[in-house]
């Protein structure tokens, strides 16, 4: 029997993510299928066909898949589901929202973030925000999984081609109705697949202090992130914020500006390679999971850094 | 309207907790508990909106040991009218939660089913979505605004790049994210009232439901810890460093 990962996009584009989720799939199972569901998302099918190790592409394009909402997407990945020993999904947003919908209604458990695949049924997951590693073992036929991505590196892509299938199924519901979105635009980086993140708390002071950290991540490639304090106090969108309840990032580099180090922050960017932390607090916690820390005014210091790369 | 909010007794989430000395579970012993804080948020709702002449009754529910009638105690003396406390021990896995909350749904037929979004302990992110998933029910996840119109609920919901808003017909479930709102502390007054508010003691058997486990955990780790590093001295020396000994920068 084949695993089945469901692709993340946006109808145009495929997110990178999904090659992370095949990764985990083939440590289950040699043989992967994807499912593109969406509208007009062709060219996103053509682009899951070329990933390496990838032997089927499902494509389901109806305008009721269109925003990706569970109430219809469910009973189509239900009508697929039988034919597959495990199901993966990116613990995103998306993957979040989808996964326990199909789980309940297979009557099957759902298996949360998981950073690592022991055997075809026992999956390492974190747990108490990232403060304990859990090992669990799953006697379920069909096992529903979120894959935590920065935990797994992306498949190679653009050597094969596999055949493209068509699902013609569409559920139509009125019980959910999508009405808008708004999704910040950056030329930065993505957060969750930058090389190095820096990362701004509430000892930026301002939105406008945020500025600094954006001229730094312009001057490195870097993604910019926040804490949970930054997001509340309006610095910066919450689609920025890193942690337990937000996004997990683990770059090669991450640094930490005017952040405390709070254990829920800690459990979104603990994996980073290296991490670079920039507080004027000689006891702030931050320092403790620091490869390099600096004790200083960050409105000081930033400037100086700045005029470094330069 | 009314509103039923199942709420969580969990580890506080100011501890730092420890893994067993056996690496079985997570040492849960004298450590100081709370109700999840997206359960919180999740109470807090649902008391604007009875505030707001929206509902006019609002339901609490735990699935836990006796003590997790604390929680509930705490979700009344914040303004939940009555509870309901189903008694079973240990770790549950979310499907057989969700399992035991539908039963209820379908005993109290609310227009409304606030939870959180995720548990801090297990940090699984299912209860809420499998429950709609039972109940057939439309959801709406990670919200940070939540309005009532025209008998739909209109959810502003956190989403990876942005925010995104859906309208779901009620009845419907929604889960909180951390900037919904801020919940309040309870008042010395209201939590002697709260003591007087009724709870209904039930067990799985009572709702006809039989608790199924598919997952064995083999083993709980403490993870790999990171030592601390190095305190660099000055702007140039971090820019050394990162440079020539760490070279993640060019
Ligand atoms: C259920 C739950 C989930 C949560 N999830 C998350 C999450 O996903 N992500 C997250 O980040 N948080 C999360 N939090 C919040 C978390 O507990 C902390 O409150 C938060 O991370 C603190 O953010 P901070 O470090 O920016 O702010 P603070 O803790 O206030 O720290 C600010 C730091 O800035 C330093 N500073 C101030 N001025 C300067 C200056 N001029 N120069 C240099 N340094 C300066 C201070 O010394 C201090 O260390 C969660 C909390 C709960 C209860
Ligand atoms: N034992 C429980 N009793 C009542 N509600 C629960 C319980 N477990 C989870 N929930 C609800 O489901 C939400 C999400 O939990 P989880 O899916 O475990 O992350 C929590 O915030 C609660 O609202």
């Amino acid at each position: 029997m084949s695993v089945l990962v469901i692709a993340e996009h946006n109808n145009k584009k495929l997110n990178a993510l999904t090659g992370n989720v095949i990764t985990a799939a083939a440590k289950i199972d040699a043989d992967v299928h994807i499912l593109v569901a969406g509208n007009d998302c062709s060219a996103v099918a053509e682009s899951s066909a070329e990933y390496d190790g990838v032997s089927k592409v499902l494509l389901a394009d109806k305008p009721s898949h269109e925003h990706h909402l569970p109430e219809s997407l469910g009973p189509l990945v239900i009508e697929l589901a039988t034919n597959y020993t495990a199901i993966l999904l990116a613990a995103s947003t998306t993957g979040k929202n989808l996964a326990p919908r199909v789980a309940a209604l297979l009557d099957v458990a759902q298996i949360s973030d998981i950073v690592a695949v022991e055997a075809a049924d026992t999956f390492v997951r974190p747990v108490y925000a990232g403060n304990a590693l859990a090992t669990v073992q799953s006697n379920d036929s069909i096992k529903i999984i979120t894959v935590r991505t920065s935990a797994f590196d992306e498949t190679a892509s653009g050597n094969t081609k596999a055949p493209i299938e068509y699902v013609d199924f569409a559920l139509e519901q009125d019980s959910s109705r999508f009405v808008s979105e708004n999704l910040a635009v950056s030329e930065r980086p993505e957060l969750a697949a930058a090389s190095i993140v820096i990362s701004g708390g509430r000892g930026l002071g301002s939105a406008e202090n945020f500025q600094i950290l954006e001229k730094l991540a312009d001057k490195l490639g870097a993604a910019i992130g926040a804490s949970r304090a930054a997001v509340d106090a309006g610095y910066v969108g919450n689609d920025l914020q890193v942690g337990q309840t937000g996004k997990i990032v683990a770059p090669d580099l991450y640094i930490a500006v005017g952040i405390s180090g709070a254990i829920q922050h800690l459990a979104g960017m603990k994996d980073s390679k290296v991490i670079v932390a920039i507080n004027s607090d000689a006891d702030a916690p931050i320092f403790q999971v620091a490869d390099y820390g600096l004790v200083a005014d960050l409105f000081q210091v930033l400037p100086e850094i700045d005029a470094l790369l330069s | 309207m009314k509103i039923l909010v199942p709420v969580k007794r969990v580890i506080d989430a100011n501890i730092k907790v420890r893994v067993s000395a056996d690496n079985s579970a997570v040492d849960l012993n004298n450590v100081k508990m709370s109700m999840n804080p997206f359960c919180e948020i999740a109470v807090e709702e649902a008391v604007r909106l009875k505030e707001k002449g929206i509902a006019s009754e609002i339901v609490a529910i735990t699935i836990g040991d006796e003590k997790s009638q604390e929680q509930l105690r705490t979700a009344m003396a914040l303004g939940v009218d009555r509870s309901i406390w189903i008694e079973q021990a240990g770790n549950i896995e979310p499907l057989s939660i969700a399992k035991l909350l539908k039963a209820v749904v379908d005993k109290e037929s609310p227009d409304l089913v606030i939870l959180g979004k995720q548990s801090i302990d297990g940090d699984n992110n299912q209860v809420g979505q499998m429950l709609a998933a039972l109940c057939n029910m439309p959801q709406g996840t990670f919200a940070y605004k939540l309005e009532i119109e025209d008998g739909r609920a209109i959810v502003s919901r956190e989403i990876d790049g942005g925010e995104q808003v859906v309208s779901l017909a009620l009845p419907a479930v929604v889960t909180t994210d951390l900037r919904l709102n801020e919940p309040r502390y309870a008042k010395l007054p209201d939590i002697m009232k709260a003591k007087k508010k009724p709870i209904d003691h039930l067990t799985p058997a009572d709702l006809g439901i039989e608790i199924s486990s598919s997952l064995k955990t083999l083993s709980v780790k403490e993870p790999a810890g990171r030592s601390a590093g190095v305190i660099v001295n000055s702007a140039q020396e971090l820019i050394d460093k990162l440079r020539n000994e760490a070279k993640v920068i060019s």
